[in-house]
């Protein structure tokens, strides 16, 4: 269950966030904003190795003692950035995967709309509901 | 209870309701067709139905009074929020939407007939279709209050609030004709309708698409008089140039055919405000035309976007509409989809909210309809299937409008099966794949297995349990006839499975006579010198195929002669008679060593017992013998082996008859590898399972056996041979039946004697180790605390 999801677009502006809301949620805020460099280094580093072919998910970005950030880019460089409480042992990484595909095919609907102008924020009801079901249900 | 208050919207649909099912006007309305209809119509389940019933008091005064009725009404509104049914909340929910029950094709009818008591709705009628009971054509007003059929309820319903209303107000008795009058009560959606059209869509597209929102829009609040007036009045043109054509669509409905359709949308409008009315379909089609001339291709989403952004309603509402019905997401709209976004657009514009999820009627269909294009001719055309709700297919069979609504209907019914498609679109279907898996073939049954509950399987399983000593465990195992046994046994040597496959048409013998094999084969190869005639069994190769295959109970017979015959014929024969099933002896057993073999596989008892039936009934008995005699022989040879067999029995036994009798079945099977000894062991068997008594019970007693056998299968090892041999004696001594019962007797005394004393060794043993284990525990601890306090100096 995540904590918060950030879906942040090519030019790193957020085209969606939301944190669980009992806690403070600029502090997720600046969590995933910090993510974006290490998304950045991976990226890079990952690009440069394997050339052409780039691993979508990139893993563990980085923990501290509160949660785990990870991180997933797509091909359009549209970052996906998921902060798990730390205290959630049990979420394992292919669960992460897991939902992180939820999340891309979600945003790939997204886009589909063509109602929906890319760079806009995200208002979808249906992202909206897959989010929340990802989301630490905590009342 | 009683001190239900409505609403005035309530109280005015109660009541029309309330006089539609009071057919015969007695202000009381007992629990006739209309009312359950009614009821049932609420598309609730026939427990709640019930329990509604009983909560109003309708089952207590054995009618429904009106007050009992309009009680029963709102507990189905409530029902149907899904708010549980309770008294009390009958006057504190507030804000109940009003109870909907579908609407069949009927209620187009019954609503034609109360609005137009012309001909065309006499032509109507019988085009409804759905409607059970064809109506009277030329019904007018009457038809207001006469139900045309069960099914009809729902149009009823529709048809009360007009009644009243076109009776009151006589003015609008041809409404139709007037549309442009002004119903004395307007539903405020149709105000604000009304201000919507004014507000100037000059847009004609919206001015139509508004009109046919109104409609459906009409159809939801339902509220009494004048909705009929109120459909009209709002249809009262707007200030749009495309009035002229949507006034011909009013008059056309009038006219005739497309009435049908209005009723239609109107009684369609009581179960589900998103279906779209064949007229708004057509308007829809004719729009996806101008887009893309091919119904069956899609719209790119550019274009939609472009389209329906002239609709004027703002982006965020519009991506939502699109989410909704793009079903497939892929970009595009199909015509289906294009209707259902259209619908949504002028649902929205008229002041309806956007659901969450699409409605069903909204459904693209995944087959593509040809008919959708073909708008049902006026004469006769009805109803307009869209929802899957609607009960039309089935209803219309006698109705000659059936013929052209069959279009429709096959609509509804491909939407019906798209619909089902639909669920299982592309995600779903995944997951289901996935849980598709096949059973695991490990756990697959592979057929049943049958235990034999003929008892003289029990007693040859029995003798074979003695004869075989405490060596076999299994013989019970397969009388278990486990389905796992069957695989297990497709693990057996290949010896093994053969001759369980060889099992005379009994599939499940075998299985049994198999597992049973393989068990006394292993036993008897831990034996090893404890009978060497067991070990005979694991040796000879896979028997050939019984020819008795015919019949189950010939493997039996043939076993009963292998046995019979072999005393003599060596071991190896007998080994293979070690596990047949224990059938009753076949009449006569004409091959002796092949069905031995083959027998084998059957159920071990069997096979020992018949053997030893053989053996000692003699050869005159056998061939007489039908497979029930053999049990009397069993019992006589039981009888006559009791008292040799008792020590035996004593042996293996532990707790009761029946471990005895699993026992002697075990020790069986494993003894009849040992020729004559098997048959000893068989008939020990055998008579212990009479002495065991009551043949009745064969597979728990044999499954205790089984039981049993296991446990005593260490100790049964040693006394299988031993057991042999004193069966063997008896054996051949005595074929009395009559001794059987004193003898049973006997022998389950001294089982349990025998099973006691086990039972003193086994605890004292028990305690024993049990002290051991302590004085190792405490030792150990001593050791490691040792350790403890030495570790510190290691460091040093």
């Amino acid at each position: 269950m995540a904590v918060c999801i950030a879906v942040i677009a090519k030019e790193n502006y957020p085209l969606y966030i939301r944190s669980v809301p009992s806690q403070n949620e600029l502090k997720f805020h600046y969590t995933v904003h910090t993510s974006l460099d290490v998304v950045e280094e991976k990226v890079s580093a990952v690009g440069k190795s394997i050339g052409d072919q780039r691993e979508l998910y990139l893993g563990l970005l980085y923990p501290t003692e509160d949660y785990k950030v990870y991180g997933y880019v797509t091909n359009s460089k549209v970052k996906f950035v998921i902060v798990v409480d730390s205290s959630n042992t049990s979420l394992r990484d292919n669960e992460i995967r897991s939902m992180f595909r939820k999340l891309h095919n979600s945003f790939t609907d997204v886009m589909c709309n063509p109602f929906y102008n890319p760079g806009d924020p995200i208002q979808s009801k249906a992202f909206n509901g897959i989010v929340s079901g990802m989301m630490v249900q905590t009342g | 209870m009683e001190s239900l208050t409505l609403s005035d919207v309530e109280q005015k649909y109660y009541s029309d309701l309330f006089i539609y099912c009071d057919t015969d006007n007695t202000k009381k309305v007992a629990s006739n067709g209309r009312v359950l209809d009614l009821f049932r119509a609420a598309q609730l389940p026939s427990e709640v139905v019930l329990q509604i019933t009983e909560l109003c008091g309708a089952t207590r005064l054995g009618h429904f009074g009106r007050s009992q009725f309009y009680i029963a009404l709102k507990l189905i509104a409530i029902a149907q929020s899904g708010l549980p049914l309770r008294v009390e909340s009958l006057n504190s929910v507030k804000d109940l939407p009003l109870p909907r029950f579908v609407v069949g094709k009927n209620e187009a009818e019954a609503r034609h007939a109360a609005l137009y008591q012309d001909a065309d709705s006499q032509g109507l009628y019988p085009a409804a279709g759905t409607a059970l009971i064809p109506r009277p054509p030329g019904r007018g007003h009457q038809n207001k209050k006469a139900p045309p059929s069960s099914t009809s309820l729902p149009a009823h319903e529709v048809i009360q609030p007009l009644a009243p209303s076109i009776e009151t107000q006589p003015e609008t008795t041809s409404p139709v004709i007037s549309p442009h009058q002004s119903p004395p009560t307007s539903p405020h959606s149709w105000r604000k309708h009304k201000r919507q059209h004014s507000g100037g869509n000059t847009d004609r597209q919206q001015v139509v698409a508004a009109s046919g929102a109104v409609w459906t829009q009409f159809r939801e609040p339902q509220t009494g008089p004048g909705t009929g007036d109120g459909m009209w009045s709002s249809h009262s043109p707007p200030p749009l140039p495309s009035q002229e054509s949507w006034e011909s669509t009013t008059i056309r409905t009038v006219a005739s055919a497309t009435t049908t359709n209005e009723i239609q949308r109107q009684s369609s409008s009581y179960d589900d405000p998103w279906k779209i009315t064949d007229e708004q379909r057509q308007y829809y089609i004719n729009q996806f035309k101008t887009i893309q001339p091919d119904l069956t291709g899609l719209i790119p989403g550019s274009a939609a976007k472009e389209f329906f952004t002239k609709s004027k309603l703002p982006i965020l509402e519009l991506s939502h509409i699109w989410e909704l019905s793009d079903f497939d997401k892929d970009g595009a709209l199909t015509l289906d989809e294009f209707c259902a976004a259209f619908h949504l657009v002028v649902a929205r514009k008229n002041g309806y909210d956007l659901p969450e999820k699409l409605p069903e009627s909204l459904m693209p269909k995944l087959i593509d309809l040809d008919d959708s294009a073909e708008v049902p001719e006026p004469a006769a055309e009805v109803v307009y299937s869209a929802s899957p709700v609607e009960v039309t297919p089935n209803k219309s069979p006698s109705m000659p409008s059936l013929n052209q609504a069959w279009p429709e209907m096959n609509q509804s019914n491909e939407q019906w099966e798209t619909f089902s498609e639909r669920s299982s679109s592309s995600q779903t279907l995944t997951q289901f794949d996935s849980n598709i898996a096949p059973a695991d073939p490990d756990t697959a049954i592979v057929h049943p297995v049958p235990i034999r509950m003929t008892p003289s399987k029990i007693h040859m399983q029995e003798m074979e349990l003695k004869r075989t000593g405490s060596d076999h465990n299994h013989p019970t195992s397969p009388l278990l006839a486990k389905p796992p046994e069957l695989s297990e046994e497709t693990k057996l040597p290949p010896t093994m499975k053969f001759v369980a496959a060889n099992t005379v048409g009994d599939g499940y013998s075998s299985s049994d006579s198999s597992n049973s094999d393989q068990e006394p084969v292993t036993r008897q190869r831990s034996q090893s010198g404890a009978s060497p005639e067991a070990l005979k069994v694991v040796a000879p190769p896979p028997p050939p195929p019984r020819p008795q295959q015919s019949h189950s109970r010939s493997s039996s017979l043939d076993m009963n002669r292998t046995f019979a015959a072999p005393s003599a014929p060596g071991q190896p024969q007998p080994s293979t008679i070690a596990f047949p099933p224990a059938v009753p002896p076949r009449p006569l057993p004409t091959q002796t060593s092949v069905p031995l073999t083959g027998h084998r596989v059957e159920s071990e008892g069997v096979p020992a017992g018949g053997t030893v039936l053989t053996a000692t009934t003699s050869p005159q008995q056998i061939p007489q013998q039908p497979n029930f005699a053999d049990f009397s022989q069993f019992q006589a040879f039981a009888a006559s082996e009791q008292p040799s067999s008792l020590p035996e029995i004593d042996k293996h036994s532990e707790a009761g008859q029946v471990e005895k009798i699993s026992e002697g079945a075990g020790p069986l099977r494993a003894v009849k590898s040992d020729g004559p000894a098997d048959e000893r062991t068989t008939a020990t068997v055998n008579s212990a399972k009479c002495s065991s008594g009551p043949l009745a019970p064969p597979p728990k007693p044999v499954r205790r056996r089984l039981k049993s056998e296991d446990e005593l299968r260490p100790e049964d090892e040693q006394l299988g041979p031993q057991k042999a041999g004193a069966i063997a004696a008896p054996l051949t001594a005595q074929p009395s039946i009559p001794r059987s019962i004193g003898k049973d007797k006997k022998a389950i005394q001294a089982s349990i004697r025998r099973n006691k004393e086990t039972n003193t060794v086994l605890a004292r043993l028990n305690s024993e180790l049990q002290q051991q284990l302590k004085d190792l525990l405490e030792e150990r601890i001593s050791l490691e605390v040792q350790l403890e306090q030495l570790r510190p100096f290691s460091h040093l």
